[in-house]
């Protein structure tokens, strides 16, 4: 589990990190600590697996691409080789297991329309399987909370 | 809005995230023969146009604890689904929600809410509150539950 000290940086750096030339510096004197600890935090979770990046997250749909939630239901004995098919696009930006009928569901992130539909059809000729895809016709609002530094239930 | 070349090149420089030094920005300049000032300038404008929704950590719920993470997905009246939908929005566990096609006769589901949770216990007990949020506007739904990460890379464009 986080250490206090990582609860409090993962809680401030959720979002916004500063856009000033020191970032990290500037982060550090929030807490009153050195630069030098904000970034070794940051490496070491990063190293760890509790972060899985760092960085700016694009939402590409603001610039005319966009992200498609699919589906497929994959035969259990083919699953580590489709599994392995699929994640070899570079479209494929996350892909879960999931339990249910439909086992496997990953989302598409291109530049256009266009190589959205082709990655689909790529990945349906190669597997031999149906895809599902589920394109979002409304975002709604999410407040973001994440809750780290309190041992709250999150429905609590 | 289309982007454009130095766009392209600053979103393949840090989809893979910042650079861990005291000066990223400049790093990343560097990177892409500009000044910082110039990545650090086209970053708030992106920020400010919702290109990037935020610059921060992306943490492995997982690895953070929470390692119940339920998709549920609900079927709801249409004229009714995009006032629940932000209101469910606003309810704590919730990561992302979306009104999407539902696939008849298979998939009845229009509206889709991730949740996250320490235990599968408190992923139920978030869906039980959106049940009652959702009343009798809501014929059906069902959760699913994550049982392996196969891939977490996030966007990749290509360079072009």
């Amino acid at each position: 589990m986080l250490s206090p000290d990582d609860a409090r940086l993962l809680e401030r750096l959720h979002g916004d990190l500063p856009l000033t030339e020191q970032p990290f510096a500037d982060v550090a004197a929030e807490f009153g600590w050195t630069e030098d600890y904000v970034i070794g935090r940051l490496a070491a979770l990063l190293e760890s697996g509790m972060l899985t990046r760092f960085g700016p997250l694009f939402q590409i749909e603001r610039a005319g691409g966009l992200f498609v939630l699919a589906a497929m239901a994959v035969p259990e004995e083919r699953y580590e080789a489709v599994t392995a098919q699929v994640n070899a696009h570079p479209e494929i930006a996350h892909n879960y297991r999931r339990a249910h009928a439909l086992n496997m569901w990953f989302v598409l992130g291109t530049e256009t329309p266009v190589q959205c539909a082709a990655a689909i059809e790529r990945i349906e000729a190669e597997t031999g399987l149906p895809v599902l895809a589920f394109p979002k016709e409304r975002e709604f609002f999410v407040e973001l909370k994440l809750p780290l530094t309190s041992g709250e239930a999150h429905g609590a | 809005m289309a982007l454009d070349d130095f766009d392209r090149a600053l979103i393949a420089a840090t989809q893979g995230g910042l650079p861990l030094v005291p000066r990223p920005y400049d790093a990343v300049g560097e990177r892409l023969g500009v000044p910082g000032q110039q990545v650090r300038e086209r970053l708030a404008q992106m920020l400010e146009t919702g290109l990037v929704r935020r610059i921060g950590a992306v943490p492995n719920h997982y690895r953070l604890g929470f390692t119940a993470n339920g998709m549920s997905v609900w079927d709801v009246d249409d004229t009714q689904v995009d006032i629940l939908g932000e209101r469910i929005g606003q309810l704590p566990g919730v990561s992302h929600c979306y009104r999407r096609p539902r696939r008849l006769p298979s998939w009845p589901y229009n509206l889709f809410a991730m949740l996250h949770g320490r235990s599968r216990a408190e992923v139920e007990q978030q869906a039980v509150q959106l049940q009652e949020l959702l009343g009798s506007a809501c014929r059906g739904h069902d959760i699913l539950y994550s049982t392996a990460i196969l891939k977490k890379t996030g966007l990749r464009l290509k360079e072009s």
